[in-house]
């Protein structure tokens, strides 16, 4: 038990990268960065096999209990202060733990993010060779192997939050690696804004079952919604759980939310792979997947999600079917699978949208690292326009990613084909209508995905006349690991294989005790009986999904195949104002413009949001403020008028008036005593002389 | 040569007497006025003794009397005059205008 009692440690390896880097990076030879970060990851990987693999000798002994060790109690021990009565009337105590779960739902996270993740490492290695910050690129990816890993292994909602941001964190900072350029700082600051408002939801659907529940571990939270004591619609458990899907929206790239992803293409493409694409975006649906109790209780959460993952399957993908930059169209292509995921968790196929998760993390880690590839042979062009013919010019490159796309577009017997026909199948049974859309975006799928091959292998070159000469295959750090991804793509599908086509789905039983109960209570909707007539109908089903995906090809085949300089998209063709509307992501970044950002103006007022907030602040400002200072103003007038009328009429007319008279009336008086003794002296001696004259005289 | 007769006296005190203001209401220095003042006293004192031939010796004795007054006025105004002196440095009596109005 060895790996099982030490699953701390995983997280802990590229958190020791990260922190390396982070104080000696600077000072390290670039083989040294490599030797530390890829071998953390490398040993996180070995690590996580040997755990898992001994979680499964646990799991046998321990009726398919999760493993739970807790590391340290992180917020309420011993503090007697944070007190929850329980549902049977008991008072515990309320405690958030630094506390690992494996189960076998983190089992298969945890494998395929340490295995694509060591992956991707080692093609940075050749990738990102030339380029600087080398260790500074390192460093995030291993921190944000470390979030990922925390994210997953953790056993509560508050543990998996830190995991979140962290992920979060490192998705911002990678896709504002070439931070330089205004256009990636502006596309990292709004993924992580639009992140923040998913998060928001998150911390809104958390502290609903904290309140609720009195708990945040998974166990707890699940075993007290699968006792019984919660109805089926409970409005509180419906709230928290569309409040946890806000969260999944913004981190999984949903709709409204999935703005940030196709921009987030602005950061290094292994950064691509990894976080935008096979790990980071599916901790949406980890999270759902997670709290599969709680959603089973709240039907119409379900049905959101449902709804939403369909919408934005189909939305994505008409989307891709026009864009130019290869990693753009991969982009839309990843929030279309995502789509895909929450179509199946929302039917309640959590089995099926965590088998996608898996199987896509493959695949679309395998184009995304082939576009990079290709972006790195023709010296960093992203524009397909500007390729074409590269078939034979790196061949590898071209092998692989021909894998990669027959996966996703679904042709069996690749990976992509089993996950995608086990969510059709089940939204056909939830559904018919969603299963339409499905099958509508599989069909755009198949197309968009052909159009890429098209355009960047096959067609006729249309490489500009310098890059062309010094296009080059990848060096083998980059090419041996599009090769086992390639083999993974073409593999991974077969763990799951279906029971219609004689196989015994092993990868939906691994998962059964995760899911076991949420499956019983959505029985009555969406369970299928494994009857003879459902197997004909999902028979059916996949052979029209294949034949769609032989469609999309057919018809990217005939648009394509001869595509020289002056080629006309085929939609362009046919329908301008459709081409228009789909090339211009259907002006939603411009209608948030309007609406949220408040980018928009006419004339100095701007639209939407925004606007309201500038105009009640301008209202607080002017209008509420005005009123407060008019009324000061005037307070202040009368005052002023009060103290002159008291300074100048009453102390100046009344009280300084007569003062200033008798002032003025003394004035002769006072000459007389002008201060010189000898004038009194004259005075009274011509007064006793005129006396005595008088008396003399008279 | 004729006798001197009271008439004498009298006008000889008078001469004195408009000496004596003269200087009172003309010097400016304070101790000149009261000397002055002391020339108006002895011709006071003049007429006194010079009417006591005529009416017995109580204009002497008055004399005395006025002599002695003399005295003491010009050891309280001396004293003034020095107290004065310390606070303003002068003695010139049109430069004393403390008490005016």
């Amino acid at each position: 038990m060895f790996f099982l009692s030490h699953i701390w440690l995983i997280p802990l390896l590229p958190a020791f990268g990260a922190a390396m880097m982070f104080f000696f990076g600077r000072k390290l030879q670039k083989s040294a960065v490599s030797a530390v970060c890829v071998g953390a990851v490398v040993v996180a990987f070995i690590f996580a096999c040997g755990t898992v693999w001994q979680y499964t000798g646990y799991a046998e002994q321990n009726h398919e209990q999760p493993y739970q060790t807790v590391v340290y109690t992180w917020l309420g021990a011993d503090t007697g202060q944070m007190n929850y009565v329980t549902q049977d009337g008991k008072t515990a105590p309320f405690q958030v733990d630094a506390g690992f779960l494996l189960d076998p739902l983190s089992s298969i996270w945890l494998l395929f993010v340490t295995g694509v993740g060591m992956l991707i490492h080692i093609y940075s290695v050749g990738y990102m060779g030339h380029e600087g910050g080398y260790y500074r690129f390192f460093g995030y990816l291993n921190l944000f192997m470390f979030s990922m890993l925390t994210l997953i292994l953790a056993n509560n909602y508050a543990l998996l939050f830190v995991g979140w941001e962290g992920v979060g964190l490192c998705s911002y900072l990678l896709i504002g690696f070439y931070f330089h350029r205004k256009s990636a700082s502006d596309a990292a600051n709004k993924a992580f804004i639009v992140n923040r408002i998913g998060d928001a939801g998150f911390i809104l659907g958390m502290f609903g079952i904290a309140w609720y529940f009195g708990s945040l571990r998974f166990t707890d939270v699940n075993h007290l919604a699968r006792s019984g004591h919660f109805a089926v619609d409970d409005p509180i458990i419906t709230a928290a759980t569309l409040c946890l899907f806000i969260g999944a929206c913004g981190k999984s790239a949903q709709i409204p939310l999935y703005v940030w992803l196709p921009d987030a293409m602005e950061g290094p493409t292994p950064v691509s792979a990894l976080i935008h694409a096979a790990t980071m975006v599916t901790a949406g649906v980890y999270m759902v997947a997670r709290s599969n109790a709680l959603f089973v209780l709240a039907p119409t959460s379900m049905k959101t999600v449902a709804i939403v993952g369909a919408l934005t399957a189909i939305f994505a993908a008409s989307i891709g079917l026009v864009q130019n930059d290869i990693k753009r169209v991969l982009a839309y292509s990843t929030v279309s699978q995502l789509g895909y995921m929450f179509l199946a968790l929302g039917v309640g196929a959590f089995a099926a949208g965590v088998f996608h998760v898996f199987t896509h993390a493959f695949f679309k880690a395998l184009l995304f690292l082939g576009s990079g590839s290709v972006i790195h042979a023709l010296s960093g062009e992203q524009d397909m326009r500007k390729m074409g013919g590269l078939a034979d010019k790196i061949p590898t490159t071209f092998r692989t990613m021909l894998i990669g796309t027959l996966a996703i577009a679904g042709i069996p017997p690749l990976a992509g084909f089993f996950s995608k026909d086990e969510i059709l199948w089940r939204s056909w049974l939830a559904n018919p209508l969603l299963w339409a859309i499905g099958f509508a975006t599989a069909l755009m799928t198949a197309f968009y995905m052909f159009r890429l091959v098209y355009l960047t292998f096959w067609s006729p070159s249309r490489v500009d006349h310098e890059v062309e000469h010094h296009i080059h295959e990848s060096p083998k750090s980059m090419t041996v690991p599009l090769m086992v991804l390639a083999f993974f793509s073409i593999t991974a599908g077969w763990l799951g294989w279906p029971a219609s086509l004689g196989g015994s789905n092993h990868f939906e039983k691994f998962l059964e005790p995760v899911f076991a109960r949420g499956a019983e209570a959505s029985a009555a909707e969406t369970a299928p009986p494994a009857s003879e007539g459902n197997r004909g109908v999902d028979l059916g089903l996949m052979v029209l999904s294949v034949l769609a995906a032989g469609v999309g090809w057919g018809m990217a085949n005939r648009a394509y195949r001869r595509a020289e300089k002056s080629y006309v998209e085929p939609i362009a063709a046919a329908a301008p104002p459709v081409y228009d509307l789909l090339y211009n992501k259907y002006y939603v970044d411009e209608g948030y413009d309007y609406v949220f950002t408040g980018r928009r103006k006419v004339g100095d007022v701007r639209l939407g949001v925004m606007g309201l907030g500038e105009a009640s602040s301008w209202f607080d400002s002017q209008v509420i403020d005005g009123t407060v200072n008019g009324a000061g103003w005037i307070t202040r007038l009368s005052g002023t008028l009060s103290s002159w009328w008291d300074k100048w009429i009453i102390d100046g007319l009344l009280v300084n008036g007569p003062a200033i008279l008798s002032r003025i009336m003394s004035y002769p008086t006072r000459m007389l005593q002008w201060g010189l003794v000898q004038w009194y002296a004259l005075t009274m001696v011509v007064g006793l002389v005129g006396f005595v004259a008088y008396y003399a005289w008279r | 040569m004729a006798p001197i007769t009271t008439l004498h006296y009298l006008i000889a005190a008078a001469a004195l007497f408009v000496l004596g203001v003269i200087g009172v209401l003309t010097r400016r220095n304070v101790v000149i006025v009261l000397m002055s003042i002391e020339l108006i006293l002895n011709a006071v004192n003049l007429n006194l003794v010079a009417f006591s031939r005529l009416w017995g010796l109580h204009g002497q004795v008055f004399a005395i009397f006025v002599i002695t007054d003399a005295a003491a006025e010009a050891a309280v105004g001396l004293g003034i005059l020095i107290a004065f002196f310390r606070n303003k440095e002068t003695v010139n009596v049109d430069e004393v205008d403390l008490l005016k109005w």
